[in-house]
């Protein structure tokens, strides 16, 4: 085992014998590119409303839901997509939420919500860790769409506009505080503040 | 006899085109294999003003959208403002207590099961015009008509 590494650091770190010193650097730049876009548009890929969907579980349950809600069907056409609340737009942030997505592999695998049963079962757990993120980045995915600066509480109604110019102008309430369950059912809300 | 049998068979027809007349009163008569366009659906209304209420017993309106609002086994919309303990922070009014009360008079700390639906005695109102006219006269109307009229009569 020593032996063989050995073997490969020795012809890494030796220069090329065969190859010039053009081919390598333009051939790992073309490389390069093919990684990097095949990897982009594999996240991309993976970013989409019909990738979700392509499992039962999610087709059948949160998007089923959804499509009753404001989210999927109004006046003016807009709709939002499973990425545009679930997974951060910033490309750190969605890297780092596409490694915790792995953990959704494993449950698809070992079938953890694979009837609806099971989904009603862990609704509440799933609910929670999406409230907490919301929590914790101040509703950063509903701000996406929904900046605060461009609210017209003229236009509101008088106790949205009360609410947030208040609490939501000062800091001390966040998007998610009241507005859960706007997307899809509420699990068991037993114990939850504010219901 | 075959003549009997004859003038039967349209008079039922008739009979029950008569019948399906008077119940096919949601679509209009209109032919089922006819559509016909929707009417408008009108706003909710949502100002959030109290509407005074007919008869005292009479379950007040609510005055805002409902929409999308949960009311089932795992979770209460309506509850999340108007419960006792959800009142300093939504300046909602709070449920009547007789809502906090079993069928034998006993206090609870949650709502009370029979009357955990709200949207049973509780709706909304919509921005247009009754479709069906409404005589109803309240008990100080009546009362002051007839302290209007002239005693004796």
């Amino acid at each position: 085992m020593k032996a063989y590494f050995l073997r490969v650091w020795q012809t890494i770190s030796r220069p090329s014998v065969h190859y010039s010193l053009g081919f390598l650097t333009l051939g790992g730049f073309i490389a390069g590119i093919i990684f990097w876009g095949g990897f982009n548009t594999a996240l991309e890929v993976s970013n989409t409303e019909q990738f979700c969907i392509s499992c039962h579980e999610m087709r059948d349950n949160p998007y089923d839901e959804l499509k009753t809600t404001i989210h999927f069907s109004n006046r003016s056409g807009v709709r939002a997509t499973c990425p545009d609340c679930h997974v951060p737009h910033e490309w750190t942030d969605k890297i780092a939420r596409k490694m915790q997505a792995s953990k959704e592999v494993w449950g698809k695998v070992f079938g953890t919500i694979s009837t609806r049963e099971k989904f009603l079962e862990k609704r509440r757990e799933l609910a929670e860790h999406e409230w907490a993120r919301l929590k914790a980045n101040d509703s950063l995915e509903c701000r996406n769409c929904h900046d605060f600066s461009y609210m017209d509480f003229t236009t509101q109604s008088v106790r949205a506009a009360k609410q947030h110019s208040t609490s939501l102008a000062s800091g001390e309430k966040t998007c998610i505080d009241c507005h859960k369950g706007i997307a899809h059912h509420l699990p068991d809300m037993e114990g939850v503040s504010g219901w | 006899m075959k003549f009997a049998k004859v003038m039967l068979v349209p008079m039922l027809v008739l009979c029950f085109a008569a019948v399906a007349e008077e119940i096919a009163t949601l679509r209009n008569n209109t032919a089922i294999d006819e559509d016909v366009n929707p009417e408008y659906i009108p706003k909710a209304t949502n100002d959030d003003i109290k509407q005074a209420r007919n008869y005292p017993m009479q379950p007040p309106l609510i005055p805002h959208s409902v929409r999308g609002y949960e009311v089932n086994l795992n979770v209460n919309k309506c509850m999340s403002c108007h419960a006792r303990s959800r009142t300093n922070d939504s300046q909602a009014p709070m449920v009547s207590v007789t809502h906090y009360m079993d069928r034998d008079g006993n206090f609870l700390a949650e709502i009370s099961a029979r009357r955990y639906f709200c949207n049973q005695c509780h709706v909304p109102q919509l921005s247009t015009e009754p479709k069906v006219a409404n005589d109803f006269v309240d008990m100080h109307t009546i009362m002051s008509d007839k302290a209007a009229k002239p005693k004796g009569q």
